[in-house]
């Protein structure tokens, strides 16, 4: 019975078990709710008047022009991609050398130097944060972009050595001595070597980085100035001051940051298993 | 013979210049050579970003603005205004991530195995992660408001006759951890549950065990590691709750979490010693609850069969 293929195994569960029903209903149940939360954020964004009813009295576009005037999306959105970019890029130059050292050599000191690289992901963004922006605001970083991006490479970094550390145990050691035979120096083995390999494994973590980065909200939300905001810390402001504006110029708002994400996301799983946006984090040291 | 006598000159009066190729040629054994170099610029970032602020921070929490050295911890403990956020925070943070996690199981265990759509359910729970906590609140307004399409949906099943408040109280939040630590927690334990041997579970059925015993004994056991380490995970995630507890919370009251204090402290107070002092709370209660778990995890088996963190 257990050796029959999985395919076969749950098709017939769902029409014996009633946990089966269980547990999918569960699932069928949080996925109405999750519809239910993005789904009225996208119909109210488009509805003219929405109060009592199940649906708004009319449809209309006129909520994006509004938003798009009113928030000064342009400059938030370029604010948005100009920091995710910056840290993207300065996060693979930093913590690719880092985890081609991690993956390949043992040394004394190896695992506390690892654990060093992990603590940034395993404590909460707004513990370090707050002391993290207190530094920067001393020596006159935050409030502009490069706070922005200064803070937002904690997290980043050690996310792209945890994710590369095992695109890089997957290449052969040999191919680097042979091309050191030859008579490559350091230099051109990583350039004319290891990065043409390693390329696969960059992309998928520059993604990841550009997806977490897009979406982190607590340290641009502590070091972000006036005119350095990236699209979420726009949202919450907008959010946090509601009554101000329409309620469905916010909600325009969401859904454009809700298109940028997907968007992210579609090109995202063209390149890593949906599984590695959350769990890369396994490597973590035993205690 | 020169060698023998300026080996121990050289082990005694550290490293002279003729010994120069021999240390550097020992240390190499050991590892240490001309690569470690590529470390450089990552160390010198997570020092100058992660540790010089850390311990700036717990320094400036030592020098508050009046008073001797720990006055702002005492201030805070002894302010039950303040102090009660700590409550606040584990009664939201505990229950949201043993929810997730306990939930997480059976349906993990249900889908362990291949079947159509997998990768579609996957995708789909990947989406709140990214969306992250502030679209979720804004969502949440909406759907779970008075007006919105939950209160309608029980009303017009006659559940209820008025609509039930679950916005701007401890439920929005305590949904907002569900709905974006739930796919985390699931995601992470079915990587785990995928990682055991599924021969264990089949030699059990061959001794006769039921799917009960054969996840009682086999598959629970093994994955418990695993499971502390979700916990702890989604326990981080669901700890530093602050966007969601000021939009779908009561930040004033019921919701009013150790980050909106922390928050307060540092951007609407401007004394960032106390903010510090705060912050350098917040992690401690944090650590404490992490190495309950992770000690209790190191109770169990930790094998080199899959589901271990």
């Amino acid at each position: 019975m257990v050796t029959t293929t999985a395919a076969t195994d749950t098709r017939r569960r769902i029409v014996a078990r009633p946990a089966a029903w269980l547990v999918w209903g569960a699932v069928i149940f949080f996925f109405l709710n999750l519809l239910g939360v993005v789904g009225s954020v996208l119909v109210s964004s488009f509805g003219q008047r929405w109060f009592d009813t199940w649906f708004p009295d009319g449809y209309t576009t006129k909520w994006y022009g509004d938003a798009w005037t009113e928030f000064a999306l342009l400059q938030v959105i370029t604010v948005t991609l100009q920091v995710s970019l910056l840290v993207v890029g300065l996060s693979l130059v930093i913590g690719v050398p880092a985890a081609y050292v991690l993956a390949r050599r043992s040394f004394p000191g190896k695992r506390a130097i690892y654990l060093l690289f992990l603590l940034p992901i395993l404590m909460p963004p707004i513990t370090y944060g707050i002391p993290l922006a207190t530094v920067l605001y001393k020596f006159g970083f935050a409030g502009h972009l490069s706070g922005v991006v200064l803070a937002n490479l904690v997290p980043s970094v050690p996310f792209v050595i945890l994710t590369m550390t095992p695109f890089i145990e997957q290449i052969d050691p040999r191919i680097e001595s042979a091309a050191r035979m030859c008579g490559a120096g350091m230099r051109s083995v990583f350039l004319r070597v290891l990065a043409p390999l390693l390329l696969p494994g960059m992309l998928a973590s520059a993604i990841l980085v550009l997806v977490r980065t897009v979406g982190m909200f607590e340290l641009t939300f502590l070091t972000a100035g006036p005119d350095s905001q990236t699209l979420v810390v726009a949202l919450y402001y907008s959010m946090s001051a509601a009554g101000i504006r329409a309620q469905q110029s916010v909600d325009a708002m969401a859904v454009m940051y809700t298109a940028m994400m997907l968007v992210l996301l579609v090109i995202a799983l063209r390149y890593v298993n949906p599984t590695q946006l959350v769990a890369r984090v396994k490597e973590e040291p035993d205690p | 013979m020169s060698v023998t006598t300026r080996t121990p000159t050289a082990e005694s009066a550290g490293p002279p210049p003729p010994a120069r190729a021999h240390w550097q040629h020992r240390l190499a054994e050991r590892g240490v050579d001309r690569h470690l170099w590529l470390l450089t610029p990552a160390l010198l970032f997570v020092v100058l970003l992660f540790l010089y602020p850390f311990f700036y921070g717990l320094g400036l929490s030592f020098q508050p603005t009046e008073g001797g050295p720990f006055s702002d911890y005492a201030r805070f403990f002894s302010d039950a205004y303040q102090r009660d956020t700590i409550w606040t925070t584990l009664g939201l943070a505990l229950p949201a991530a043993l929810l997730n996690v306990v939930a997480s199981v059976p349906i993990a265990y249900r889908m362990r195995g291949r079947f159509r759509g997998k990768r579609l359910v996957t995708i789909l729970l990947v989406v709140p992660i990214t969306l992250g906590t502030v679209l979720t609140a804004q969502g949440l307004l909406n759907f779970l408001g008075p007006t919105g399409w939950f209160n309608r949906v029980l009303s017009g099943l006659h559940l209820t006759d008025e609509p039930i408040r679950l916005v701007h109280n401890y439920w929005g939040v305590f949904f907002s951890l569900v709905i974006t630590g739930f796919p985390f927690a699931f995601l992470l334990v079915l990587s785990y549950l995928s990682g055991i041997d599924p021969t264990l579970e089949r030699a059990a059925a061959t001794l006769g065990a039921g799917w009960w015993q054969r996840f009682r004994m086999i598959t629970l056991p093994l994955l418990m590691p695993g499971l502390a380490t979700t916990f702890c995970l989604t326990f981080v995630l669901a700890f530093s709750v602050f966007p969601s507890a000021v939009l779908v919370g009561n930040p004033a009251g019921e919701t009013r979490v150790i980050s909106i204090a922390a928050y307060q402290a540092a951007y609407e107070q401007y004394d960032y010693p106390y903010a510090s002092a705060i912050a350098m709370i917040m992690g401690l209660i944090e650590l404490v609850v992490i190495a309950v778990v992770l000690f209790a995890r190191t109770r169990f088996y930790t094998g080199s069969t899959g589901g271990k963190g």
